[in-house]
């Protein structure tokens, strides 16, 4: 383990900065995190997490695909994707850093998402750990340390010292070229881990039961009548898709420029009334469709088809932000009554 | 207040004066209030709950519900009757299916407020004098309750419940908080300043479209954004204005409707102050076309939809303008 005055944070910004683009989470003008490319001056957030969520790096809102340009009867193909270039992502809690697992069964498996992929060579994945989780965290259901977080580097951050381990090759390839790094003993970082698992045995969601969520259950809790009263209100935004780290569907249409057809894709969001519309109609109707749609697929589809892993990563990001304070925690509480 | 509503929920369940009744039920938390339809007087004894945090409107969920066959009775606040007023005016709900219940209100608060003022890991909060008490993961927590308040109630345009069956509680006035302190603050700035302002406000808009979903005066069956046949439909912005527009357009489209309720800044997850947009034009058309309240009562009919001989000149836009250079 290595360690770093935090008052030479700056120095060590400035170093991974060198020749790469580096990302921290820093206030924006609303006062809330948002990871932003580091520049001299850039002060490293203080609060627990950012609104969006870190896959925002790897899986962007929009990105262009190709380019076709139709002239007579040629058509041409026009490389249109962003180039892959490196850079660091600092500052990644643990949820965010699981949540790269989860994309990458999505985007990695065969054939591969080459746009996806380019970024996740690119990208050294920096995580902190966390020391004030909030009331609404509950990412240890999911069996995450958040005190442990994974990534090519981990760092814990006390009142005096940012404390650094790589734990990937390119972990350690990323902190051979950092001289300011000294060698320090794990001492400090085991007292403040056990200072914060003390705090994670009093949070309030951390005993949420994830019993009978699975492919055995499958049409049981699909046919539940409860998805009524849990969607009713539902405002059918995109809004908890959108902060989501693990919420991956996207749509991909063509742009007429007039000069150029540009594919593009887009994140899109099952809540929204034309997702999965298709010439013969919409399969999925009514909001309380929608609704389950997302909650099974995190819950029951997504962990049946990848060995057990949940597509939740107790970011709390949901909770936080939905307009009608309805949420993945509530599902699994209120569908969860049948079986305990 | 709370006992006074659940009494009056379960009387008007028990007498059969309405088949439903819309609430704000209780989460996980003590602050993460759901809309929610109670159809029993055992589920409003368990779930109901009224406070500081039943900010939601719930005037455009009667949209729906009203059409469901049977009666339902709805609790609104005085800034939600003005919504409810202006959605009946447009004729978007039908008052015989609804039994209103005025409650009267004190102001909500924004538990994101509360946590951005020291409060992370809140599990409770109480209010002591003028203040509130923030029990936390980390220990208690004191503030003001006025700091507290959801930007719309800290400049509560009224305590006035415009339409309603029955009040309970005390019928209050339309108040001068100030509203348009914020706006004037904008005319003040240069064009550029003002420019540069909403530029980097709407910059964080991820196009969830909350603000709009929750808005009672965007009630369209099929938003011209969501219908892939328009041809106007925009899943992704085609440059760094379009969200911007996309703003600027909605609020153009609600005005004059708009009552100024505040729920689309209230949900938006990036902050973005979109009320301001809003409240605007609703200065504006108070100083063109004379004080109008959206929302206020069922006959006068909103400036821009309709036309008087004195209305103003479009060349009074020019006039009006700033930079001319």
């Amino acid at each position: 383990m290595k360690k770093l005055p935090l008052s030479k944070i700056d120095e060590l910004f400035k170093a991974l900065s060198a020749g790469q683009k580096l990302y921290i989470p820093a206030d924006d003008a609303a006062g809330q995190a948002k990871f932003t490319v580091w520049q001299e001056g850039l002060a490293l957030s203080q609060k627990l997490n950012t609104v969006r969520s870190a896959k925002d790096l790897f899986f962007p809102q929009v990105e262009n695909l190709v380019g076709f340009k139709v002239t007579g009867k040629q058509i041409e193909l026009i490389e249109s994707r962003d180039p892959a270039e490196p850079f660091v992502l600092f500052g990644v809690r643990a949820c965010d850093a699981r949540s790269f697992d989860i994309l990458d069964k999505v985007f990695l498996a065969e054939p591969a998402d080459t746009y996806y992929k380019a970024r996740r060579e690119n990208g050294v994945v920096v995580t902190m750990a966390c020391t004030r989780p909030a009331e609404t965290c509950f990412c240890t259901v999911f069996g995450i340390d958040p005190t442990e977080p994974a990534g090519d580097v981990s760092c814990w951050m006390d009142g005096e010292s940012l404390y650094w381990q790589a734990n990937t090759e390119k972990g350690e390839k990323l902190t051979a070229g950092l001289s300011m790094l000294e060698d320090s003993g794990e001492e400090a970082v085991r007292a403040q881990q056990e200072k914060t698992r003390e705090i994670l045995g009093k949070l309030p969601l951390k005993d949420l039961n994830l019993k009978g969520f699975d492919g055995e259950h499958m049409m049981e809790l699909f046919q539940s009548p409860k998805w009524a009263s849990l969607s009713e209100s539902c405002l059918g935004c995109g809004t908890c898709t959108f902060v989501c780290p693990t919420c991956q569907c996207y749509d991909i249409e063509e742009f007429n420029t007039g000069s150029e057809v540009k594919r593009f894709r887009c994140w899109d969001s099952c809540m929204y009334s034309d997702f999965t519309k298709m010439s013969a109609g919409q399969p999925r109707p009514t909001q309380l469709e929608r609704f389950r749609q997302r909650f099974m697929h995190k819950l029951v589809y997504f962990p049946t088809n990848n060995d057990g892993m949940y597509g939740c990563v107790g970011c709390g990001r949901c909770l936080q932000k939905c307009p009608i304070s309805m949420n993945i925690a509530k599902v699994i509480k209120t569908l969860g009554e049948d079986k305990k | 207040m709370q006992q006074g509503l659940k009494e009056k929920a379960i009387q008007l369940l028990k007498d059969k004066t309405v088949d439903r009744v819309v609430g704000w039920k209780a989460g996980e938390f003590f602050y993460d209030l759901t809309p929610a339809v109670f159809h029993t007087p055992e589920e409003i004894e368990k779930d109901f709950v009224f406070s500081v945090f039943s900010g939601a409107n719930l005037s455009k969920y009667l949209i729906a519900e009203s059409r469901k066959g049977g009666k339902v009775a709805a609790f609104l606040k005085p800034c939600d009757t003005y919504s409810f007023q202006q959605l009946l005016k447009e004729h978007r709900i039908l008052r015989e299916n609804v039994y209103v219940v005025g409650v009267q209100c004190d102001g909500t608060c924004d538990i994101e407020k509360i946590k951005a003022a020291g409060c992370d890991g809140v599990t409770a909060v109480r209010e002591e004098g003028d203040g509130l008490v923030a029990e936390t993961l980390y220990g208690e927590h004191r503030m003001s309750k006025k700091d507290a308040l959801l930007d719309r109630c800290a400049v509560c345009k009224s305590h006035k419940l415009v339409v309603y069956d029955e009040l309970l509680g005390e019928q209050g006035e339309e108040q001068d908080a100030g509203r348009f302190a914020e706006v004037e603050k904008l005319e003040r700035m240069t064009p550029e300043e003002r420019y540069s302002f909403w530029r980097g406000e709407l910059s964080r808009c991820i196009r969830c479209n909350a603000c709009r979903n929750v808005c009672p005066a965007c009630s369209c069956e099929k938003c011209i954004f969501d219908n892939p046949d328009s041809g106007a439909r925009n899943k992704a912005a085609a440059d760094s204005f379009e969200e911007n527009m996309f703003h600027i357009i909605r609020a153009f489209h609600v005005a004059s409707r708009c009552t100024d309720c505040g729920e689309c800044s209230r949900v938006c997850p990036q902050h973005i102050p979109l009320h301001l947009l809003n409240r605007k034009f609703i200065k504006d058309i108070d100083e063109l076309y004379g004080e109008y309240q959206a929302g206020a009562d069922m006959d006068t009919k909103p400036p821009l939809m309709d036309f008087t001989k004195g209305d103003a000149d479009p060349s009074v836009v020019y006039e009006r303008g700033g930079d001319k250079a």
